[in-house]
C-alpha cells in the first residue's frame, strides 16, 4: 500500500538577520491511511513547524527550502495556492492547542462551523448548513447542539470549544487530521474525553492522524507509531510498543526518565541536564551530545544518520543500543 | 510526620471565599455568588508537603492565596505556627510574609523584565530589611548557587533565560527571605517534561536541606505522587478526599479521586485506556444539589442527589466526602504494577549512573 502522506528531506527555515535558521532540518516521515502517528518533543524541537509545513501554513519569514511532501499522490509543495486551499480543510484538517484563539469571539460557533462548510461547498443553502452544523456539534457529543449553535465561544468551556474545533475540522471528513497539542490546555478528565472522541472518529472514518504532543502518556494511549523529535530532527522512530519496550535514543530515555509515573515508587527523576539548544546555536555533530551522558568524542564529530536498528525501528545514535557500546567506549568518554 | 503532639505549621479551619458575581448595564445587580472555596479545613506539619489537587475552577489557587493572606477570607480561620493570622494587618502581617512565600506557575509572567536577576533576588531582602548591602549581595550569590544557577547569571535579565532557568529564579526569590512555608502554585505545569524533572528534583533537594514545608498546588497526580506526603483532592471549592499519599493512590475512596486517577494517560502502550469520565465541571454559580459530584458519578444513588455528604473520617488520616465511601469496591486502577519495560529500565539506570550528581 502506498502511504497516504510521505515527507522526504523536509527543511523549513526562518530568515533571521544572521542568516537562515532551520526549525525543521531534514525530516523524513510517512503515514498510512487510518494510522495515528505521534510526534513527540519539547518546545522548540520543530514539531509544530513540521505540522504547519504539511499544511503549507508556515508564517513568514519562514519558508520551506527543501524536501517533498506527497499526499495521496499529489505533491503538496507543487500545488498552486488555490489548489492548496481546496486541500486544506477538505482533505487535510488541523486542530490547535488553544481553542479560544482559534475561534472568532464575535460570531456564534454555529455560524463559524457553517462558514467552514460553505467554504468547501458553496451550493449549500442556509437551512442545510444549519442542520449539518447542528449535526456536527452533536457528533462531537456537545449536549443540546441546537442551543450551542447560537452561542458565542466565550459561553463555552475549554473542552466544549475544543469539541467545536474538532466538529469544524471533521465537517468535511478529511483523510488526514493534524492535531497540534489538542488537549494540552484542558483538564485531565476532559482530555480523556477528547482523545476518546478522536479515536472513535478515526475508527469510523478511517482517518489518519498526526498527533503532536509533549506527553508520552498520550502517545502510549493513542498512537500506532511514534517519532521523537529533537532540535529539528527525528532522533528515533518506532511502532509505539517498540518505543516503550525498547527505547534506544538517549533523548527518548531522558524523556521517559523525566516523567513521574503512577506505577513507580517515587525517587529522584532521571532528568536531562541542560536545555534544548536554540536553532541558531546548534552544537556540531549529534545535536543532543552536549546533554547526553553517553556522549563520546565521535558524537561531536559527525551527525549520526537515522538508521534502522530493526525493521521499523529507526534511531539516530551511534551508540545504540547504549548498554553494548558503553563498555568498550568507557575510556573514550568526554568529560563534559 | 504528623505527630499529634507537634503543633502543625499551618492549620486552616472552615476557610471560605465567596466572590459576588455582579451584572447589569446601568445598575449593578447581584447575580449570585461563586463559592470558590467553600469551607475547607486542613493542616500542614513542619517538613511536610501537602498537595492540593483538582481541575481548573476547583478553588485550589484561591486556597493558596487565602493561606498567604493575599485575599481576605469570607469565613474561617488560618493559623500559622500557632498564631491566628486570619485578621493580621500592618507590620505583623509584613513580618509574617517573611515566613511564607510563593512560587508561581508561569515563570514568564512572574519576573519583572526590567530587573536583573540580582535585583529580583535582592528585592525581598530589601522589603523585609534583611541585612546590609554587602550581606544581601552575598545572599544573592548563595541563592543562585542553591537553585543551580551561576554567579554570572546575576547581572542578566529574565528574557535571557529559558523557562526552566526562570522557574529557578522564581524559586530563589521565594527562598530569599528564608521562609518556613512555600506555596508552590503549579510550579512545573508550564515547563517542558525534561525541565519539569529538573525542577521537581530541585524542590525535593531544597526541602531537605532547608527544612521547608510545601503547600503544593497541582493538577497532575503523577507529579503529586512524586512530591507529596499527603494529598487533598478538591472539587468545586471543597475537599472531597484527603489522605497520606500511599493510601490515596492505593485505596482511593471518593469516586472523583478514582476518575482523576483513571484519566491520566500512562506511558505504557500495553494498557487499555479507561473509559473517560462523564460530563464536565458544573458551573460554580449553580452547583448541583446534594453531592456536587453526583451528576458525573458512576456510583450515584438517590441519596447523593439530595443530601450533601460531609467530609468523614474513614481511617486515621483518611477522610472522604462520599455517602458510599465505605461500601465501594476496591478501585481497579489500570497498570498500577507495570512500571518501565525491562530494556527501558536497564538503560535508564545506566543513564542515571552516568549522570553527574548535581
Amino acid at each position: 500500500m502506498t502511504a497516504l502522506l510521505s515527507i522526504e528531506g523536509l527543511r523549513t527555515v526562518f530568515r533571521q538577520h544572521t542568516g537562515d535558521v532551520a526549525a525543521v532540518d531534514g525530516v523524513d516521515l510517512s503515514l498510512d491511511r487510518g494510522e495515528t502517528l505521534g510526534v513527540v518533543g519539547e518546545s522548540g524541537c520543530g514539531k509544530s513547524v513540521l505540522s504547519l509545513s504539511i499544511m503549507r501554513l508556515v508564517p513568514p519569514p519562514g519558508r520551506i527550502t527543501a524536501g517533498r511532501i506527497r499526499f495521496d499522490g499529489t505533491d503538496l509543495l507543487g500545488l498552486s495556492a488555490p489548489a492548496m486551499r481546496a486541500m486544506r480543510g477538505n482533505r487535510i484538517a488541523m486542530i490547535f492547542q488553544e481553542p479560544m484563539t482559534s475561534l472568532n469571539p464575535v460570531f456564534t460557533v454555529g455560524r463559524q462551523i457553517a462558514e467552514a462548510m460553505r467554504a468547501h461547498d458553496s451550493s449549500l443553502g442556509a437551512r442545510t448548513l444549519r442542520s449539518r452544523a447542528i449535526a456536527a456539534l452533536g457528533r462531537v457529543r456537545i449536549p443540546a447542539p441546537e442551543r450551542r449553535f447560537e452561542e458565542y465561544p466565550h459561553q463555552l468551556s475549554g473542552g466544549m470549544r475544543q469539541r467545536v474545533m474538532i466538529a469544524m475540522a471533521l465537517a468535511c471528513q478529511p483523510d488526514l487530521l493534524i492535531a497540534d497539542e489538542p488537549t494540552t490546555a484542558l483538564d485531565v478528565t476532559v482530555q480523556a474525553e477528547i482523545l476518546a472522541l478522536l479515536d472513535e472518529w478515526q475508527r469510523e472514518a478511517g482517518m489518519a492522524i498526526i498527533l503532536i504532543t509533549h506527553d508520552l502518556g498520550i502517545v502510549a494511549e493513542v498512537a500506532d507509531r511514534v517519532a521523537v523529535m529533537y532540535a529539528g530532527r527525528i532522533v528515533e522512530e518506532a511502532p509505539t510498543a517498540a518505543l516503550f519496550d525498547d527505547p534506544q535514543h538517549p533523548y527518548t530515555l531522558g524523556l521517559l526518565g523525566s516523567i513521574p509515573r503512577l506505577d513507580q515508587a517515587p525517587g529522584r527523576l532521571v532528568a536531562i541536564e541542560g536545555a534544548v539548544p536554540p536553532p541558531f546555536a546548534l552544537p556540531a555533530g549529534c545535536r543532543f551530545h552536549p546533554r547526553c551522558v553517553f556522549a563520546t568524542s565521535a558524537c561531536a564529530a559527525r551527525e549520526p544518520p537515522l538508521a534502522a536498528l530493526s525493521p521499523g525501528h529507526l534511531v539516530a545514535c551511534i551508540h545504540a543500543p547504549v548498554e553494548q557500546s558503553l563498555v568498550p567506549a568507557a575510556g573514550d568518554r568526554t568529560d563534559e | 510526620m504528623n505527630k499529634p503532639s507537634a503543633e502543625p505549621l499551618l492549620s486552616v479551619s472552615g476557610l471560605a471565599k465567596h466572590f459576588p458575581v455582579a451584572g447589569g448595564v446601568i445598575f449593578a445587580r447581584r447575580l449570585g455568588c461563586v463559592r470558590a472555596v467553600d469551607g475547607i479545613s486542613f493542616s500542614l506539619a513542619r517538613g511536610e508537603t501537602l498537595a492540593l489537587v483538582g481541575e481548573s475552577g476547583c478553588g485550589k489557587s484561591t486556597t493558596a492565596r487565602l493561606v498567604l493572606r493575599l485575599l481576605p477570607p469570607t469565613a474561617g480561620c488560618i493559623r500559622f505556627a500557632g498564631a491566628d493570622i486570619t485578621s493580621l494587618s500592618g507590620e505583623p502581617l509584613r513580618a509574617l510574609r517573611r515566613r511564607m512565600q510563593i512560587v508561581f506557575q508561569d515563570p514568564f509572567a512572574s519576573l519583572d523584565p526590567h530587573m536583573t536577576v540580582a535585583e529580583i533576588l535582592e528585592e525581598p531582602l530589601t522589603v523585609h530589611r534583611i541585612g546590609d548591602r554587602a550581606s544581601r549581595q552575598a545572599r544573592v550569590a548563595l541563592l543562585l548557587g542553591m537553585v543551580g544557577l551561576s554567579r554570572y547569571h546575576a547581572q542578566r535579565y529574565p528574557h535571557e533565560f529559558s523557562g526552566g532557568q526562570r522557574q529557578r529564579i522564581g524559586i530563589a526569590r521565594a527562598l530569599a527571605p528564608g521562609p518556613e512555608l512555600i506555596v508552590c502554585d503549579e510550579p512545573v505545569s508550564a515547563l517542558d517534561v525534561s525541565i519539569q524533572a529538573q525542577v521537581i528534583n530541585l524542590l525535593g533537594e531544597l526541602k531537605e536541606t532547608l527544612d521547608l514545608s510545601y503547600l503544593f498546588i497541582a493538577h497532575d497526580l503523577a507529579v503529586v505522587k512524586h512530591v507529596a506526603d499527603r494529598v487533598a483532592v478538591m472539587y468545586l471549592g471543597r475537599i472531597v478526599e484527603m489522605a497520606p499519599k500511599d493510601v490515596l493512590f492505593s485505596n482511593p475512596r471518593h469516586p472523583y479521586t478514582r476518575t482523576l486517577l483513571a484519566a491520566i494517560p500512562r506511558p505504557d502502550p500495553s494498557l487499555e485506556s479507561s473509559p473517560p469520565a462523564r460530563g464536565e465541571l458544573p458551573s460554580p454559580l449553580a452547583p448541583p444539589p446534594g453531592c456536587h459530584f453526583h451528576p458525573r458519578c458512576p456510583f450515584a444513588i438517590a441519596r447523593c442527589r439530595t443530601e450533601d455528604p460531609p467530609l468523614a473520617t474513614l481511617a486515621a488520616d483518611h477522610l472522604a466526602a462520599c455517602h458510599r465511601a465505605t461500601e465501594l469496591a476496591p478501585a481497579v486502577l489500570p497498570g498500577r504494577k507495570t512500571g518501565l519495560a525491562p530494556n527501558a529500565a536497564r538503560r535508564l539506570s545506566l543513564t542515571a549512573a552516568l549522570s553527574r550528581p548535581s
